[in-house]
């Protein structure tokens, strides 16, 4: 049973009848809104559907990378923008040396006959536009080759008469169709996550190719091979994408396209931010210093001019934590941040700061010969960090178990998740019971799926929404400022759910400098 | 005493032992869940010859061919590069060709080559011959090391023919990218305080199947 309450607005906003509300004006609760964000605000799915996004920052430059360079009057070296022509040039026929395994046709029914495969909730497949497979979730890829001829003959018939193929409505599956350039990814779900949903999560998939490839790379190998097997190239990022996956079907930030913070004192904060400023503000050419716990945002550091794109830093998070190799030892990687230039890979200097702290932190440069300044900088960082007892609070904070919503004193609610959309970053309670367990957080995720995709549907975006279920009763409300929603008893009335939100808004206010970055700092 | 600073680059295969290999000789330990390495890693350490103290900046790469493209960023200014392979994997040894090539084109300045079939410990699954892997080495002037990360065989060796090489090249004027310097000069004062690394008496030590190569290296410095 579901009612909109559009009237109900009003209690809410506080606008009509301030001063009568009994807590006030209401509007005190939108969030401090910075001058500047270090990251870039979003909407949801904001760019995500369109190809190549007129974002205006893009717009004044041809190639962010191109103009960090220039910044420091350097004059811009293509060499450094494509890794293909640094030093020996190779070209796409040498790299497909090997010959290309002839794929494996038996075996295909024994896969796609079996339960365990067809009972998936949620396949996701990603083809060349030749049909050629490149990745499949569940099953090798191998085993489906005739399920890519299927899938790529749908595309290409539809195609022909110059429609493009979105989605495919059955009873209780949803399949959904992503065409980039010369790669397509399909979605075969039974999830009831929404058209718009699942394309924002195909774009992500697309988007973590991107980052290991680059835009240009991936362009020019189809350019030049029509039937090229990409999963050479892809070898080993396969995990990455798995792990994309994972998260998108179990974290909540990938869905409000935020960060989540680690809480500190902001004073602490500033200390950390303010001694990574000052051991490398003397490195031309550092674009991003990013330091993330525990895959939460520490601090972030940028290169006056440019921002960073929450879906970017969800690529850094993903690449962190699925790379257990950087605790080894000091890693020097290209990293492409499709948002931030497509085109070529940035530089990245990752190491975790100590042994005894396991905080990442990653400086992203232009410059392919910064590693050892850059190596040397992080050695100062942590000295200074360790002097200050620095990584003694960054440890507290990331051992720490996190806020139950019991501590909030709002009984009737039973988790929240607060987005502020000026900053891209978001904040919820650890989940209790009944969402402590793994069912129990996807029963809630998917609550908030369904919320989230109901406010922002493209057609309709609502406001406010409050749903009663049998299980919960669950609250969105969206805001110029924030975007809140609630789970709730199932039998809550509206008048304690008002005033529950009341008290998480004044709470989150109380503490909004610790829990959210509200500063920008830059080199 | 006299120090050299030189580079050494790892280069190979996904998953043919590099990082297992660097792991063993500089952490003295093997780890069953090292996990594929991300563009490259970085680690350094010293090993004392006689009178020369030679500090090695080691370039872990990784093999995984998204990063190939990459690959000049690491070996560029290389003084010796570790062509590791796998001696249950034909292809990895083929691929090894491949890297020669690109290294002969690319890097002008001498190189100390060492060609490493890791993985003894597999010796029944074997796919690659001794002897044409020796002749392979011989052929492009290096010298053919057989290891085994997980039983620590043969690693030592590999590296100490790399420093040994590197002083062979700082003798040799041509070479322009080794830093040579007496520690008197610039030495930083722990550098005295540390024990000899008993790393000249492991040669003397029999490792098997590497030591031919051994002794022949000793035998010309
Ligand atoms: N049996 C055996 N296994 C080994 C040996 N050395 C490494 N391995 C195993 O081979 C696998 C790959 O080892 P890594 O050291 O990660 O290989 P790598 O060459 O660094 O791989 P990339 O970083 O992806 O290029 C791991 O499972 C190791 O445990 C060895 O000497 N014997
Ligand atoms: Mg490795």
């Amino acid at each position: 049973m579901a009612t909109t309450k559009t009237d109900e607005d009003v209690d809410f906003k506080g606008e009509n009848d301030e001063g009568k509300h009994p807590e006030g004006n209401l509007l005190n609760f939108e969030p401090e809104v910075p001058v500047e964000s270090m990251l870039v605000p979003t909407d949801n799915f904001d760019s995500f559907e369109q190809e190549a996004p007129p974002d205006p920052s893009n717009l004044k430059v041809d190639s962010n990378l191109a103009e960090c360079q220039n910044n420091d009057n350097n004059t811009v070296d293509d060499d450094k923008l494509d890794p293909d022509t640094s030093g020996a040039s190779r070209s796409i026929s040498e790299l497909s040396l090997a010959s290309e395994e002839s794929t494996d046709h038996h075996g295909e029914e024994e896969v796609t006959n079996n339960e365990e495969w067809r009972s998936q909730e949620k396949h996701v497949f990603i083809l060349s536009s030749a049909g050629k497979p490149i990745y499949s979730r569940h099953g090798s890829e191998d085993k489906l080759v005739t399920l890519f001829g299927v899938m790529q003959a749908l595309v290409s018939f539809i195609g022909d008469d110059g429609d493009v193929i979105r989605s495919i409505h059955t009873q209780g599956t949803l399949f959904v169709f992503l065409i980039k350039g010369p790669i397509m990814l399909a979605c075969v779900c039974k999830t009831r996550e929404s058209v718009a949903q699942i394309t924002v999560q195909l774009n992500y998939v697309y988007s973590q190719i991107v980052s290991v490839l680059t835009l240009q790379q991936l362009t020019r190998i189809y350019e030049q091979r029509r039937n090229y097997d990409l999963r050479r190239l892809l070898a080993g990022a396969e995990r990455l994408i798995d792990h994309m996956l994972i998260a998108l079907e179990t974290q909540p930030a990938l869905l409000l396209g935020a960060v989540q913070c680690l809480p500190l004192v902001p004073t602490t904060r500033d200390a950390i931010t303010n001694i990574i400023v000052s051991s490398c503000n003397k490195i031309k050419n550092l674009v991003f210093a990013i330091l993330v716990g525990g895959n939460q945002l520490v601090t972030l550091i940028r290169m006056k001019k440019f921002f960073l794109h929450p879906a970017d830093l969800h690529l850094i998070l993903n690449l962190v934590n699925s790379s257990e190799s950087f605790k080894a030892a000091e890693s020097w990687t290209p990293i492409c941040l499709p948002k931030f230039d497509p085109k070529g890979f940035l530089h990245a200097h990752v190491s975790y700061l100590a042994e005894d702290c396991e905080a990442c932190l990653l400086l992203l440069t232009v410059d392919a010969d910064l590693f050892f300044p850059l190596s040397e900088a992080k050695q100062k960082i942590v000295e200074k960090l360790r002097r200050a007892s620095l990584l003694q609070s960054i440890n507290s904070a990331l051992a720490h178990p996190g806020t139950p919503v019991s501590q909030l004193g709002v009984p009737e609610a039973r988790h929240f998740l607060y987005k502020c959309k000026a900053t891209a970053q978001f904040w919820g309670p650890v989940p209790a019971p009944p969402y402590q367990t793994a069912e129990g957080a996807k029963r809630l995720l998917d609550q908030y799926r369904i919320l989230h995709h109901r406010l922002h549907a493209p057609m309709q975006p609502l406001k406010l929404l409050y749903l009663q279920d049998h299980a919960e009763t669950m609250l969105g409300w969206v805001t110029t400022g924030f975007e809140l929603y609630v789970a709730f008893e199932p039998l809550v009335t509206k008048t304690n759910a008002i005033n529950a939100v009341n008290k998480i808004l004044r709470w989150i206010k109380k503490d909004e400098n610790g829990l959210f970055i509200t500063n920008a700092p830059t080199f | 005493m006299r120090t050299i600073e030189g580079k050494i680059v790892v280069l190979g295969s996904q998953g043919v032992g590099k990082t297992s290999m660097v792991v063993r000789y500089i952490g003295k330990m093997f780890s069953h869940h090292i996990s594929p390495t991300i563009g490259a890693s970085f680690f350094t350490c010293k090993i004392n010859i006689d009178e020369t103290r030679v500090k090695l900046q080691v370039w872990d790469t990784a093999g995984q061919e998204r990063f190939r493209s990459m690959a000049p960023m690491y070996y560029r200014n290389a003084n010796a590069a570790l062509l590791v392979f796998d001696i249950t994997q034909y292809h990895t040894f083929t691929a090894i060709k491949n890297w020669v090539k690109e290294l002969q084109r690319n890097v002008e300045e001498p190189m100390v080559l060492a060609l490493v079939g890791n993985k003894t410990d597999l010796v029944n699954q074997r796919k690659v011959l001794r002897e044409e892997a020796h002749q392979y080495a011989v052929s492009i002037g290096g010298t053919y090391f057989e290891t085994s990360a997980l039983q620590d065989e043969g690693i030592e060796e590999v590296f100490l023919n790399s420093a040994i090489g590197m002083i062979k090249l700082s003798e040799d004027s041509q070479c322009t990218s080794l830093r040579v310097y007496d520690s008197s000069d610039t030495s930083s004062p722990t550098a005295i305080l540390q024990p000899p690394p008993p790393l000249t008496s492991a040669v003397q030590l029999d490792k098997g199947p590497t030591q031919g190569e051994q002794e022949r290296v000793l035998a010309c410095c």
